[in-house]
């Protein structure tokens, strides 16, 4: 059981982008403004903060949530994963460069959350069919691109993916 | 306005007893609060009127679905992602796996609970109709005991249900559709993903040749709850779906609802769509 203290706040433990973190918050404040403000990541954005457009998206324990959605204290004892933690040191995750090559990223603001679910639709389904990647991309929502760009962008990683893999032993 | 953060409480105790015990404390003081979708909407928009939520997210209890010969149990937090995923609810119950893959969008899928959707008791729900004719039952659970009631009259009014305030959904039971049934879901929004529907209609209906044997029809989104429309269903038993029924239906299932303009919208448009849905089920029998 978490106990707030006499200012009502209380102590979350959580791990973001594989380091344990220790934040101290209201239990109701949201996952979102934990990111930006306690831990100072402001690469996820706040669109639209009813879950309607996808800007906030991170994920917890593996799964694509809306931050601007879940409170604190229901992030106690879990592991995220933000915009911050998709490139590996200065190497871009391949749906980053995709974005970059395909002009999937205008403006900026829905790409840290279209990037998060992009990342997240190749990891559920390596090889997304386009009914699928539309799915996938659904709850996120893009005032620039059209979606087309960023959909190519999507089908780039996944042949660029395929290119990297090693190539099958033996035969 | 955004809410003052520091006026709300939520607790979040760990075990299904300590929750039930706080509910039990003052009745009606403290709100469970599973996935967050619905409150922290409301919360952030400063529309948030309750201050005192405990969290049920983390209770085991809650979870998980389990299938017997007579039933499938839906646990009360079991989200929209994992109803999409399950074997046997894609072969029976088809019409709650549409309802849970057209609710938000993949993230909203994820966090979204069937009893948080149950227990939201609004109109507009996008699983409830399907409920209503699948026949559901609720198992509901309190420190004093457990009961079962029927997911048909669970909601008595606008947000108003026949659950005590000391009382959490702990499943949704479900009996097995083993007969061959003809199943029709239809949700009606401004688009694909990330709509509130204008309306929603899950119909079912077993043959006999060509004659309805039997049928169950309920609505979303056109009346002050989700409603199972059983005069409509008693002027269509016994008959062929012909132009003549189809005719009988609509003249019922007009009188049965009443849909109001609201901002997602009108009246009119709601009952047309309404009554022209329905004839598209009837039609594909």
């Amino acid at each position: 059981m978490i106990v707030a203290d006499t200012s009502g706040k209380v102590e979350i433990n959580l791990i973001v982008n594989h380091e344990p973190r220790t934040v101290s918050v209201y239990p109701m404040a949201r996952l979102l403004d934990l990111i930006r403000e306690e831990l100072r990541l402001t690469g996820t954005k706040e669109g639209c903060g009813e879950g309607e457009c996808g800007a906030c998206s991170v994920l917890l324990d593996g799964v694509l949530v809306n931050s601007c959605l879940v409170p604190a204290i229901q992030a106690e004892g879990t592991s995220i994963k933000t915009i911050e933690g998709i490139a590996t040191g200065e190497q871009l995750h391949a749906v980053q460069q995709a974005f970059i090559t395909c002009g999937g990223a205008q403006c900026g603001i829905c790409t840290p959350g279209m990037v998060i679910a992009a990342v997240n639709l190749l990891e559920r389904i390596p090889e997304p069919s386009q009914a699928e990647i539309r799915t996938g991309l659904a709850g996120n929502l893009c005032r620039c691109t059209g979606y087309m760009k960023i959909f190519e962008s999507v089908v780039r990683a996944c042949q660029d993916n395929k290119q990297n893999m090693p190539a099958p032993v033996g035969g | 306005m955004r809410a003052y953060i520091p006026a709300y409480e939520l607790k979040s105790p760990g075990a299904l007893i300590d929750v039930l015990s706080l509910l039990a404390l003052e009745p009606g003081a403290w709100k469970p609060f599973a996935g967050g979708t619905d409150l922290m909407v409301l919360f952030e928009s400063g529309k948030l009127d309750h201050k005192k939520f405990v969290s049920i997210w983390n209770l085991p209890e809650l979870r998980g679905i389990s299938v017997t010969p007579e039933h499938v149990t839906l646990g009360a937090l079991t989200t929209y992602t994992e109803v999409q995923s399950h074997d046997v609810l894609q072969q029976e119950f088809p019409m709650l796996c549409q309802a849970a893959s057209e609710t938000g969008g993949l993230a909203i899928q994820n966090r979204g609970t069937l009893g948080g959707n149950i227990a939201n008791a609004s109109p507009a729900g996008d699983s409830p109709p399907a409920l209503l004719v699948y026949d559901a039952q609720i198992d509901l659970i309190s420190a004093g005991g457990s009961r079962v009631v029927r997911y048909d009259g669970f909601h008595t009014g606008y947000k108003k249900m026949v659950m005590h305030p000391d009382e959490l959904i702990k499943s949704i039971r479900l009996p097995r559709v083993t007969q061959p049934w003809k199943q029709y879901y239809r949700k009606v929004g401004t688009r694909k993903a990330q709509a509130i529907s204008k309306i929603c209609f899950a119909g079912l209906a077993r043959m006999d040749g060509d004659v309805i044997q039997d049928i169950r029809i309920a609505l979303g989104s056109v009346a002050p709850t989700v409603v199972r429309c059983s005069a409509t269903e008693i002027a269509l038993k016994g008959l062929k779906p012909d132009a003549s029924a189809i005719s009988k239906a609509r003249a019922a299932l007009a009188r049965e609802i009443s849909p109001i303009d609201d901002i997602r919208s009108t009246a009119n448009y709601r009952l047309r769509v309404a009554l022209n849905v329905m004839e598209d089920f009837l039609t594909s029998l």
